[in-house]
């Protein structure tokens, strides 16, 4: 009676094949998924550069927008996405850093601060498109900043806000806590032990989590639309307080012209635009490494 | 004062003379949320000795240290009661400023924790952060530093290499070094060797025998060993209780209470 009991070795030995089998099918499943992703997203390069690379010429870069398809140019839209980004860029470091800060190293932890935390996680799911409703009342309409610069500017650094927000965060409570009570036990005040030792070591994953929701910044149009940012743009602004249109907007008004012309107008358009997020997430990796050296 | 007991072997002629101490708990009691950590505490701690405090895991001693310079407010829902006086002064009074109690109290941890810069600029730190800016100073303070935790002669040549690259010992004494730097009174120990290996453990523990003669240093261990070979006093904790404290020669020779020879005895901890 005891032996039924027992475990047969023979028996498992023979379930071994079963098992490898098993083993292979799911790898077949896994790497399928990743040459169909990545099969797509060869294709859509393929499309775009076979499209917009011959129109990629320095008068593309030189000339305004223009009716006239050969004359057409993409330069109102690189300025104006910069001049837009030197607007996001330090509101959202600035507002998204300090809060990051506060919730972590001062903040007690308690049912409000849960909830706001709560609600910033949210925030950074919430459709974009809504954001640029809310820009379109706070800061076109009720602060009377129009469709210019810097309402779109302040409309996309709260569009990014919760993701610079939660990266910092993650990069702050990373730093480790014997760190802290080194500092604290040599006499540091808190803000001493923040910039000397909690920032130097945060910086790299507050960058790099940064910039990439700085990318998005870049690439979104709904807000822009929303907002009300024209899209056939003949001139540069001057000030924060001027008129511009930015690559996304650019590229989407490109496309929703009749003639074929503008549309490998708006593939070369997207070629750049794809250029410059490679080259910011190549900074956000840059910084990662350089600093993981140490 | 609070002392019963006096090291009859180590310093005959203080028994005449009135004790000079560095610490006075009185009546300390400590909670964790609901948990009673700390019952009752009374403990006089003398100038220039070196006091272990020893006690099974969970006894209440780290807590006990970390009170000493208030590192246990960093941990949420502490609550205390009762006094502790630094120097007769009371350290959880609003007048004394907490960062003055760590300034003239420097702390080495449980685990080597040098911050991710070079050996030079760890030292410095403690002086930067206390607005000393002149590089001459704070390149002697380095090198005495350095000398006063015995690194110097192994580390002079790579000063401004990371601290990151010595070994566990070395990065040990390098936080002593940086205690020593702000030239403190009393130097707070958390289990310093618990994460080190015996050779830089038997070397930390000679530097204490160097420093004791200049500062006051607070031990806690769970190597009774140790406790036995560096310190002229001993204190026995046990569920949050000071079972007995003693010369160290009385508590590991003839304790006066069966649990701390239960303890020293290794029947139980």
């Amino acid at each position: 009676m005891e032996n039924t009991a027992r475990v047969k070795s023979e028996e498992m030995v023979g379930r071994i094949d079963g098992r490898l089998m098993k083993n292979k099918v799911i790898k077949g499943i896994f790497l399928a998924a990743t040459a169909f992703t990545t099969i797509i997203l060869m294709v859509l390069l393929y499309r775009i550069i076979s499209q917009g690379a011959p129109y990629l010429s320095w008068d593309f870069f030189q000339n305004f927008a223009s009716r006239r398809p050969e004359q057409a140019g993409i330069k109102a839209a690189v300025i104006g996405t910069i001049w837009m980004m030197s607007v996001v860029i330090p509101t959202a470091a600035i507002l998204g850093v300090g809060t990051a800060i506060y919730l972590e190293e001062y903040a007690k932890k308690s049912a409000l601060t849960r909830w706001i935390q709560m609600n910033i996680s949210n925030l950074a799911g919430v459709p974009s498109v809504v954001f640029g409703l809310l820009g379109l009342t706070i800061f076109v309409r009720v602060f009377g900043f129009g469709n210019t610069i810097i309402a779109a500017g302040f409309t996309m650094a709260l569009l990014v806000l919760p993701v610079v927000i939660v990266a910092s965060q993650e990069a702050i409570r990373a730093v480790p806590n014997e760190l802290k009570e080194a500092s604290f036990g040599l006499g540091a005040t808190k803000w001493q032990t923040i910039y000397r030792v909690v920032l130097p070591y945060a910086i790299p994953g507050i960058a790099t989590g940064s910039i990439l929701a700085f990318s998005r910044a870049i690439g979104e149009t709904a807000p822009l639309i929303v907002v009300g940012i024209p899209t056939f743009v003949a001139f540069l602004p001057s000030g924060y307080l001027d008129q511009f249109t930015a690559l996304p907007m650019q590229i989407y008004n490109w496309t929703s012209r009749p003639q074929v012309e503008f549309h490998n107008l708006a593939a070369a358009g997207i070629i750049i635009l794809l250029a410059v997020l490679i080259l910011m997430n190549s900074v956000a990796v840059w910084i990662r490494n350089r600093f993981q050296a140490r | 004062m609070a002392l019963t007991a006096v090291n009859s072997k180590k310093k005959p002629e203080m028994m005449e003379q009135e004790e000079r101490l560095v610490y006075n708990t009185k009546n300390l009691n400590l909670w964790y949320g609901d948990h009673h950590a700390l019952k009752n505490i009374n403990l006089g701690i003398k100038e220039k000795d070196v006091t272990a405090i020893i006690g099974p895991s969970g006894c209440g001693k780290s807590t006990y240290i970390k009170t000493l310079n208030r590192m246990i407010d960093l941990v949420p829902g502490v609550k205390t009661n009762g006094t502790i006086e630094y120097r007769e002064r009371d350290i959880f009074s609003k007048e004394f400023l907490v960062e003055e109690l760590r300034t003239r109290v420097g702390m080495v941890f449980q685990k080597p924790n040098p911050f991710p810069k070079s050996i030079y600029e760890n030292i410095a730190f403690g002086l930067k952060i206390h607005g000393i800016k002149n590089k001459q100073i704070i390149n002697e303070t380095v090198e005495k530093s350095l000398r006063g935790a015995a690194l110097w002669d192994e580390v002079k040549d790579r000063i401004h290499e990371p601290a990151y690259g010595l070994s566990g010992g070395q990065q040990q004494r390098l936080c002593i070094a940086r205690c020593l730097a702000l030239e403190p009174d009393v130097i707070l120990m958390d289990e310093p060797t618990s994460a080190l290996d015996p050779v830089s453990t038997l070397k930390v523990e000679e530097l204490i025998q160097e420093l004791k003669e200049r500062y006051s240093i607070i031990i806690v261990t769970h190597n009774m060993q140790q406790a036995a070979r560096i310190s002229d006093k001993t204190a026995f904790f046990l569920n949050g209780e000071v079972v007995e404290f003693d010369s160290t020669d009385t508590i590991f020779n003839s304790p006066a209470d069966s649990r701390t020879d239960d303890y020293i005895s290794g029947r139980f901890g």
